[in-house]
């Protein structure tokens, strides 16, 4: 039996009048990829910002490696969140600084690393990212791609336990698709961490996924591993993944 | 019954902001108290923010300096009272027109940068950012900016006060035939230096109130640039009632009747 390293238990969550969760539970597994897919607005990304205290349940509760981190003060989240790191679906780098010092903010603020040293992991943060001899210049003067690779290193750059992906994938062209996917996998295995990722490519949830959890109308109506995902006799499961127009999902 | 219910709710989104406004305040203080300051980010804010401003407090104050020691020059002196131009133009340049002008100015100008600064940092999910870093967007980004102001305000007003007094003695000059020596002598014997420490005590707190409203207003922007619009709007607007208010409320307690 798989650790859990979080848990999302009976949670409720409403934007305005818009409930996007309602009663949803989910296992996030130990030192798995855990892909989350669903519809566009179905709350994935709501998810993930569960997982690291951003976003607080209207109801329910929400544990991290058995804490429960639903009423956990802003304080103690800023702790939790040191752990956890969280790639961005455009990155978020801050547009003011260089991308080396957007990867190095964390070291900066949060240990007492010299600067040559802290030189010296962003380099190679960025090196294992394919972003190498990077670090002067600004976000706007990169790709899209180049972007969520550096949004990348940023969220590794302290060996967080858990990486969480928003959207990691979406607009860009195939192969940089497949590189980003490919460095999923690897960040987790150097890491020996946690993976959750929210998308909507199939082809790479197939290649990167341990586990897969489909969320429609406000809960998880299926979850297993990629091969069982691909065989669920769930007409939902199924038109999603075939990309019907026809079925139980309403266009 | 829809008026009660509209009222009600007003009174609600008052006491709303008022509180948002208080408890953003109160947690910059915490960082400030307990020296959690970046020094480095309150030099660069403190330029971009004060430094930058210098021309258009300059002009702006120079300007109503000029015009009002033009209004009250020409009628003083009919009245065969010019001796006293040069102490009303300096009593109301260092109590109330150099700290309002500058406070209303540089919240139209710095104001408006810190919400739309902010704003647009929270619709690209930069704020969200920051905090998943396990870093606070108060500690990171408001603590500089209302450093900052409050400690670049009343420079700017000193230099309000100056500019709109020497504008005010070269207008009363051309046009009254006062002399500098009468202008300067009146503002001596009118103004007191503790009025001018008073004046500027209230830079301090529309430098606060500047940038604690700025900064409110640009984290609660939603709705992508639409949203960072009507921020940076609202906290201009804001900012400028406030600074309204808190100037009447300031000089009736620092100035009382006199």
């Amino acid at each position: 039996m798989p650790n859990t390293y979080a848990r999302l238990d009976d949670v409720s969550v409403r934007y305005g009048p818009k409930i996007v969760m309602q009663n949803l539970s989910l296992d996030i597994v130990e030192g798995a990829i855990t892909c989350i897919i669903g519809l566009s607005g179905a709350g994935k990304s709501t998810i993930l910002r569960l997982l690291n205290g951003l976003k607080k349940p209207d109801s329910g509760r929400v544990f991290v490696k058995g804490r429960d981190i639903t009423d956990m003060h802003e304080r103690e989240l800023v702790e939790l969140r040191r752990s956890i790191g969280f790639s961005f679906q455009f990155a978020a780098l801050f547009d003011s600084l260089s991308v080396g010092d957007n990867v190095a903010l964390p070291l900066r603020e949060h240990t007492k690393m010299h600067e040559p040293e802290i030189a010296k992991i962003v380099a190679a943060t960025l090196d294992s990212v394919g972003l190498a001899h990077v670090e002067e210049r600004f976000p706007a003067e990169l790709s899209g791609g180049m972007i969520k690779r550096a949004g990348f290193a940023r969220a590794v750059v302290t060996n967080p336990e858990v990486v969480l992906y928003d959207e990691p994938t979406t607009g860009l062209d195939p192969i940089i698709t497949h590189v980003l996917t490919d460095l999923i996998v690897k960040l987790r295995e150097r890491l020996n961490g946690t993976a959750v990722v929210v998308s909507h490519d199939l082809e790479s949830i197939y290649m990167m996924a341990d586990y897969i959890a489909m969320l429609f109308e406000g809960a998880i109506v299926a979850y297993g591993t990629v091969d069982e995902i691909r065989r669920s006799p769930n007409p939902i499961v199924q038109q999603f993944l075939q990309g019907s127009e026809v079925g139980p999902i309403p266009i | 019954m829809k008026v009660l219910d509209d009222v009600g709710r007003g009174t609600t989104s008052v006491f709303a902001y008022a509180g948002g406004v208080a408890e953003l305040l109160g947690d910059s203080l915490r960082f400030v108290v307990t020296l959690r300051i970046r020094f480095r980010e309150t030099l660069d804010q403190a330029y971009l923010l004060g430094v930058q401003s210098w021309a258009i407090v300059l002009l702006t104050s120079l300007f109503t300096g000029m015009v009002f020691s033009l209004e009250s020059a020409v009628q003083a002196v009919s009245y065969g009272v010019g001796n006293l131009v040069g102490g009303a133009v300096a009593f109301s340049a260092a109590r109330e027109l150099g700290p309002m002008l500058s406070a209303v100015v540089v919240a139209g100008r710095t104001g408006a940068a810190i919400a739309a600064e902010l704003g647009s940092m929270v619709v690209t999910e930069q704020i969200e950012a920051l905090q998943s870093l396990g870093l606070s967007p108060t500690r990171m980004l408001v603590v500089p900016r209302l450093l900052a102001l409050v400690l670049m305000l009343p420079l700017l007003t000193v230099l309000a006060d100056i500019v709109s007094i020497v504008g005010g003695m070269w207008v009363a000059q051309i046009y009254a035939h006062i002399s500098y020596e009468s202008f300067i002598d009146s503002a001596r014997a009118v103004l007191p230096f503790s009025d001018v420490l008073k004046g500027l005590s209230k830079s301090l707190v529309f430098g606060a109130i500047i940038a604690i409203i700025g900064a409110y207003q640009g984290l609660q922007t939603r709705g992508g640039a639409a949203g960072v619009g009507k921020s940076t709007t609202a906290a201009v607007v804001t900012s400028i009632i406030l600074i309204f208010i808190f100037n009447f409320a300031l000089s009736y307690i620092i100035f009382g009747a006199s």
